[in-house]
C-alpha cells in the first residue's frame, strides 16, 4: 500500500517523522540504520545563538512516560547549518527545521538563515517549549501573541510554516485558529504537557529545572483530543504527536484527524520505533479495512 | 544492537547489590566500561547499566537496588531486551602499572578493565572503597584475578577507615596512572589529586545514545559533553565535576 502523504512542503513517503528533540540532527540513530525510510526528521531546535540549556538532572522517569527539562540545548543556528545540515543533506528524507527563541527576533533571525539551505523543506516553529522562561510558553498559550509570532515568521520564511502548539492551554482551538488566520501552512500538535516529580529522599524537585516536559504514552489520550478537536476547527494539515509507540497508535492519530505523525519519546526506548512503525503501518491499515492513507485520516467524525 | 539476552543468573552478592550473568552475542563487540541499556518490564525508560565482566557471549552487570526500578530486576528472569554496548569504554593502554579505583557500584566496570590490562601484563592494583564491610564486594575475585587489592569503608568495618584515597595513602600506593569509576565527591577528589588516566562519569540518562542531551557535562572550558556518547570514560582533568 502507498502510504505517501503530501503536505505543504513536505513530500513525505510515509507519515512518521521523529519528533524534534528526540532525534538530535539525527547521526546517532544514523549509525542504526538507513535515515532514508524515515517520512521526515524534525530536527532539533534551532536557535539563534548556541545555548547550554538547564542544570542537570534533565530527565525523570514517570509511570509510562518522563519529564524532560533540556532547555533547547543546541549549537546555534550557524553551527547547525555547517556542522549539520551537510549530513543530512545525504538522506532522502524531508528535513524540518523547529525553530526557538527568546523573543519573536530570535524566530526570523533563524528563519532567514535557513532560507537559502535547500535541505531545509519547512519549518517547525516551537512556540510551545515549556522550559525557556523568557518567550516560549507566553508566545504559545495566548492567541494574539501566537498569531504575531506567526504572522512575522510566514513574512520572513521562504518555505512552509508549521506552528506547534503548547498542550498546556485552556482552549487549543482558539490558538490553532489564530495560528490558520495568521497564515500558518500546518499545524504540530502537541508539545510536552508541563508536570514535576518531587525525589521523597529530599523533599525537592527532582529536575534541576523544577518542572520539565511530560512525553510518552501517559500523554497520547491528550494529544488524540486535542487533534480530534483541532481537525474539525481548521482546514490546515495537522501531524499529530504525543505518545506514540506503535503502528495502531498512529492509525488512532490518522483518524483522529492528522495527515501525518510524529514519534518522540520512544526513540529512546526503542531505538527501531520509526523503521518498525513504517514496516507495520501499512498491514495495519489493511487490517482495519483501509484501501489508502487518506480514508483514515479524520474517520473518527467524519 | 538490541537484543534478547538470556538470564543466566541474578543472584545478590552484597548489602542491594545484585549480579547478573546475561547471555548475549552483545558481548562479541562490548569494551571495558561501556554499558547497556536494560528494559525493565512496567518502567518506560530503559536504565544504563555498566558492563562488568565480558566473556565469549556473556555480558555480566552488576547493579545496585536504589529504586523500584532496580527492585523490579532483582525479580527478573528468562529474557532481557538489551541495547548495546554504548558509550567509549576505557582505553586500554600500554602501561607498566595502573591503578584502579571504584566506589561503591562504580566498581563494577573496573573488573573487566583489569582482566584486559592483567592480560597486557600490567601490573594492577585495586582500590574498593564502600560505606561498610556489608556493601564490599568483588575484593577476592580481583584478587583471583591477580591484582593487588586495597580496601576502605567509611565507618571502618573493613580495611582502611575513610576513602579508597584514604587507603591509598596508608598502603603507599604510588602508582600514578589512574582508572577510575565511582561517587561524584570521590571523582572529584581524585581528579584533583591525578592527572594522568582516566574516570567514568554516572548520570541519569534517556536515549543512551547521545541524541536526548539529557545527560550533559561541561568540559573545563565549558563545552557540553554528553555523559553517554561522548564518554562515560573521560580523561582526567577534561570534565568541570
Amino acid at each position: 500500500m502507498d502510504i505517501s502523504v503530501k503536505l505543504p512542503g513536505l513530500n513525505l513517503k510515509n507519515p512518521i517523522i521523529p519528533a524534534s528533540g528526540c532525534f538530535g540532527f539525527g547521526k546517532e540513530y544514523a549509525e542504526l540504520y538507513d535515515l532514508s525510510v524515515l517520512g521526515g526528521i524534525a530536527i532539533k531546535s534551532a536557535t539563534p545563538q548556541e545555548r547550554f540549556g538547564n542544570p542537570t538532572p534533565r530527565i525523570a522517569e514517570t509511570p509510562m512516560g518522563m519529564l524532560n527539562a533540556i532547555g533547547l540545548q543546541n549549537k546555534g543556528v550557524d553551527s547547525i547549518i555547517e556542522n549539520e545540515l551537510p549530513f543530512l543533506a545525504q538522506y532522502d528524507t524531508e528535513i524540518m527545521a523547529n525553530v526557538a527563541g527568546a523573543c519573536e527576533e530570535d524566530y526570523v533571525e533563524v528563519i532567514k538563515k535557513l532560507n537559502d539551505q535547500p535541505v531545509i523543506k519547512a519549518y517547525e516553529l516551537n512556540i510551545s517549549c515549556p522550559n525557556v522562561k523568557h518567550g516560549g510558553i507566553g508566545l504559545g498559550t495566548k492567541p494574539e501573541l501566537a498569531a504575531h509570532v506567526t504572522k512575522i515568521c510566514k513574512e520572513a520564511a521562504t518555505k512552509p510554516v508549521y506552528v506547534k502548539l503548547s498542550p498546556n492551554v485552556t482552549d487549543i482551538v482558539e490558538i490553532a485558529k489564530a495560528v490558520e488566520e495568521a497564515g500558518a501552512d500546518g499545524i504540530v500538535l502537541i508539545n510536552t504537557l508541563m508536570g514535576m516529580r518531587i525525589n521523597l529522599k529530599t523533599g525537592k524537585p527532582l529536575l534541576a529545572n523544577v518542572t520539565g516536559g511530560l512525553s510518552g504514552p501517559a500523554i497520547k489520550p491528550v494529544a488524540l483530543r486535542m487533534v480530534y478537536q483541532v481537525a474539525q476547527a481548521v482546514n490546515i494539515p495537522i501531524i499529530g504527536v504525543g505518545g506514540i509507540t506503535c503502528a495502531e497508535d498512529v492509525l488512532e492519530f490518522l483518524n483522529a484527524g492528522a495527515s501525518a505523525v510524529e514519534v518522540g519519546a520512544q526513540n529512546f526506548v526503542d531505538p527501531y520505533v520509526c523503521p518498525k512503525i513504517i514496516e507495520d503501518l501499512p498491514k495495519v491499515l489493511e487490517k482495519y479495512g483501509y484501501k489508502n492513507i487518506e480514508e483514515a485520516v479524520g474517520r473518527s467524525f467524519k | 544492537m538490541q537484543e534478547f539476552a538470556k538470564i543466566l543468573s541474578n543472584v545478590k552478592i552484597a548489602k542491594d547489590i545484585w549480579k547478573m550473568e546475561l547471555k548475549t552475542d552483545l558481548a562479541k563487540t562490548a569494551k571495558p566500561g561501556q554499558f547497556i541499556e536494560i528494559t525493565v518490564p512496567g518502567f518506560y525508560l530503559r536504565r544504563p547499566i555498566s558492563i562488568s565482566e565480558i566473556r565469549e557471549d556473556v555480558l555480566v552487570i552488576i547493579y545496585k537496588v536504589l529504586g523500584e526500578g532496580t527492585l523490579k530486576m532483582t525479580e527478573l528472569e528468562g529474557k532481557l531486551d538489551i541495547f548495546g554496548p554504548l558509550g567509549n569504554g576505557f582505553p586500554i593502554e600500554d602501561k607498566e602499572e595502573v591503578l584502579l579505583i571504584g566506589g561503591g557500584v562504580g566498581v563494577p566496570p573496573l573488573y573487566e578493565t583489569a582482566k584486559q590490562y592483567l592480560s597486557k601484563n600490567a601490573r594492577v592494583t585495586a582500590v574498593l572503597g564502600a560505606n561498610d564491610a556489608d556493601s564490599v564486594f568483588y575484593v577476592d575475585e580481583f584478587k583471583a584475578l591477580g591484582c593487588d587489592v586495597y580496601v576502605a569503608t567509611m565507618d571502618g568495618t573493613l580495611g582502611t577507615k575513610g576513602t579508597a584515597l584514604d587507603a591509598i595513602k596508608e598502603n603507599n600506593v604510588t602508582c600514578n596512572f589512574v582508572l577510575s569509576c565511582g561517587p561524584l565527591p570521590m571523582l572529584k577528589a581524585i581528579n584533583e589529586q591525578y592527572s594522568e588516566g582516566y574516570i567514568s562519569l554516572e548520570a541519569r540518562m534517556a536515549c543512551g545514545l547521545g541524541a536526548c542531551m539529557g545527560c550533559v557535562v561541561k568540559d573545563v572550558e565549558g563545552h557540553s559533553l554528553r555523559v553517554c556518547k561522548d564518554g562515560p570514560v573521560f580523561e582526567m582533568g577534561k570534565v568541570a565535576l
